[in-house]
């Protein structure tokens, strides 16, 4: 009977308590103070974009309305059918646009996720002369733009004969310093015995690589794919393509602006499709991504 | 002496048979490496370099560079005041928006941290959208637009501070004040989902230690136990800001125009644009790129040493 009693209390101190005991040092009175802080700060940033979807969404009457209106009383889907009715008889059609920019976005992620990986791998896991040197310089390579080095490249890009092409677009996109960067963090947690028993049963570093690495980093890859992804699929990419059947979307998406107030429609229109690609992948993908940025850390 | 030279002589050939070999051993991580090593090499390693070099030259494409000396730098400082503007802009969105939005995604992040999984994964999207929502700046264009329809001048008049619209981005007084607005909307970005994640990492433990110690509010357990831990994020973080505010060229050109109104709106990387590809004085525009490069490079080594001190 004691037992009983004593294996009881015992179990109630292990009973894991329903609701997490609050941490101490914190008062409800801050508590509540700072969500109510989180909230409107969170307000004031989801404005901007919660008016440019509804913009998209409001008939044309409404989009000149005095006073203007946050939310579209009639919602309506003729700015995005307009795009393809109105603007599919143009010499560039808008769908062409979107072509241009989604091959672009997906050959450019695709391969700058392959190169960067099986750099990756081997500077993190195995030792060879020029390792450290090497992943120094691609740090050094994060602290500075694009922007410096954009004519030196139009030059080189211009002997390559590839100014002009999707190329010029998508090659330089393989090489970005932080898909490297994060893929080579995030692979160094990986456990060493994995590879090397890999090794034992007589793979060789491709295979190693292709079947064991990989598939173990998928979501660097969700990491690498987010960041690739933003940075091609709003490239404006004007200095590099001039003709106007190989021009991407942002680009599209600045002419209907400048095209003035009969177009208001149409430019909300685009301006969602612009940006709702990136917002929905990082939704898809967010616990994988935050899980590879915990490793982002700069060790000196 | 002579001995001593030998000596070391020896002692370096024998390091360099000794890494040669080891360089042959390990000829598959080389194979590896090489696709990305040779890209890297083609648009990161030899354009710096490349800059550099055309910044001594005048070159314009079509002519073969011809070599200059220090003369395009020397324009630039003393006869380009157009170049002094934009450098006095990029310095002054720099300084307001670079530490502002840095402080601002920690403390976001910080504050974000204890909250509930899903509402936590809710506040990232909300806060972290509008960094990778690509164009979505231009909208602001139709806030602030300078007739009595723009919503900032609407309110304003029917609220009675003014009585005419503003003309918000063609008068110079209002440009850059609205274009660092938007960039530190903006400015939530690469650090800030570095930050959340960091801070989901620390070990739950050292909090508890640290309550038995004595912590006795939030602002010690930030000091003592969060900003340690979160070094390395701290440092990644402040090298994703640095680039980006001094790289600020999109807003401006999209908000103020291209060329912007008596220059009031130019900064570095727009007065690259201007001379790289609209004037093609190659030249010229490689002088500009190597400061701002030499800039943001030096920037970052002072955050990083001043970092290092965090937390001690």
């Amino acid at each position: 009977m004691s037992k009983k009693k004593k294996n009881a209390a015992i179990e109630e101190v292990y009973v894991k308590p329903l609701i997490k005991r609050r941490k101490p040092n914190r008062s409800i009175a801050g508590d509540i103070a700072l969500y109510i802080f989180l909230v409107l700060v969170a307000c004031i940033m989801a404005f901007p974009i919660v008016y440019a979807v509804s913009a998209a969404l409001k008939p044309l009457d409404e989009l000149f309305k005095f006073p203007p209106r946050v939310f579209a009383q009639h919602p309506t889907m003729d700015n995005f059918s307009d795009l393809f009715v109105t603007m599919g008889k143009s010499w560039v059609t808008f769908s062409r646009y979107l072509f241009n920019t989604a091959f672009i976005t997906f050959v450019g992620t695709a391969g700058h996720l392959i190169v960067a990986s099986m750099g990756a791998f081997v500077l993190a896991k195995y030792e060879f002369p020029g390792n450290q040197q090497f992943f120094k310089l691609v740090t050094v390579a994060m602290m500075f733009t694009g922007y410096v080095t954009q004519i030196p490249n139009y030059m080189l890009l211009n002997k390559l004969g590839w100014i002009d092409t999707y190329w010029a677009i998508i090659i330089p996109a393989f090489a970005s310093p932080m898909g490297l960067f994060l893929m080579k963090q995030f692979m160094e947690g990986l456990p060493t015995s994995l590879i090397e028993a890999a090794k034992i049963d007589g793979a060789n570093e491709w295979l190693v690589f292709r079947r064991i690495v990989m598939p173990n980093v998928k979501p660097a890859w969700m990491t690498l794919i987010i960041f690739s992804v933003q940075g091609l699929w709003n490239n404006k990419a004007s200095t590099f393509i001039y003709s106007e059947e190989k021009k991407t979307l942002v680009y599209a998406l600045q002419q209907i602006q400048a095209g003035g107030i009969a177009r208001t429609g149409q430019g909300a229109a685009v301006l969602v499709v612009v940006m709702i690609v990136p917002i929905a992948i990082f939704i898809f993908s967010e616990s994988q991504i935050l899980e590879t940025m915990a490793s982002s850390g700069l060790k000196d | 002496m002579k001995e001593f030279f030998q000596k070391y002589v020896i002692m370096r050939k024998h390091d360099a048979k000794v890494a040669f070999k080891k360089m042959k051993r390990s000829k598959m991580c080389y194979l590896f490496l090489a696709p990305y090593a040779v890209l890297f090499a083609m648009f990161f390693i030899y354009p710096v370099v490349a800059s550099i070099w055309y910044s001594f030259t005048y070159y314009n494409i079509l002519e073969a560079p011809r070599f200059l000396g220090l003369q395009n730098y020397i324009s630039l400082i003393l006869e380009d005041e157009i170049f002094l503007t934009s450098i006095k802009n990029t310095l002054m969105i720099a300084i307001c928006t670079g530490p502002l939005g840095y402080i601002a995604s920690f403390v976001f992040a910080w504050l974000i941290n204890e909250l509930p999984r899903w509402v936590r994964s809710v506040a990232v999207v909300i806060f972290y959208a509008p960094s990778i929502a690509g164009n979505c700046y231009v909208i602001f264009s139709v806030f602030f637009r300078g007739d009595a329809y723009g919503y900032v001048n609407a309110f304003l008049m029917s609220t009675g501070i003014i009585n005419k619209p503003i003309l918000w981005l063609i008068n110079p007084v209002y440009m850059l004040p609205i274009c660092m607005v938007v960039i530190l909307w903006m400015s939530l970005g690469t650090g800030f989902l570095s930050f959340v994640a960091g801070l989901q990492g620390i070990d739950g433990s050292q909090y508890e230690a640290g309550y038995m110690d004595g912590v006795k509010n939030r602002w010690q357990e930030l000091w003592y136990i969060t900003l340690p831990n979160m070094k390395p994020m701290l440092m990644f973080g402040a090298v994703m800001s640095i680039t980006q505010a001094f790289s600020v060229c999109d807003v401006t050109m999209a908000l103020c125009g291209y060329p912007s109104t008596d220059y009031a709106a130019r900064t570095i990387v727009t007065h690259l644009f201007d001379y790289g590809f609209s004037r093609f004085e190659m030249g010229y525009a490689c002088a500009i790129a190597t400061i701002l490069f030499l800039m943001m490079i030096l920037c970052n080594k002072a955050i990083q040493s001043l970092l290092r001190r965090v937390g001690t």
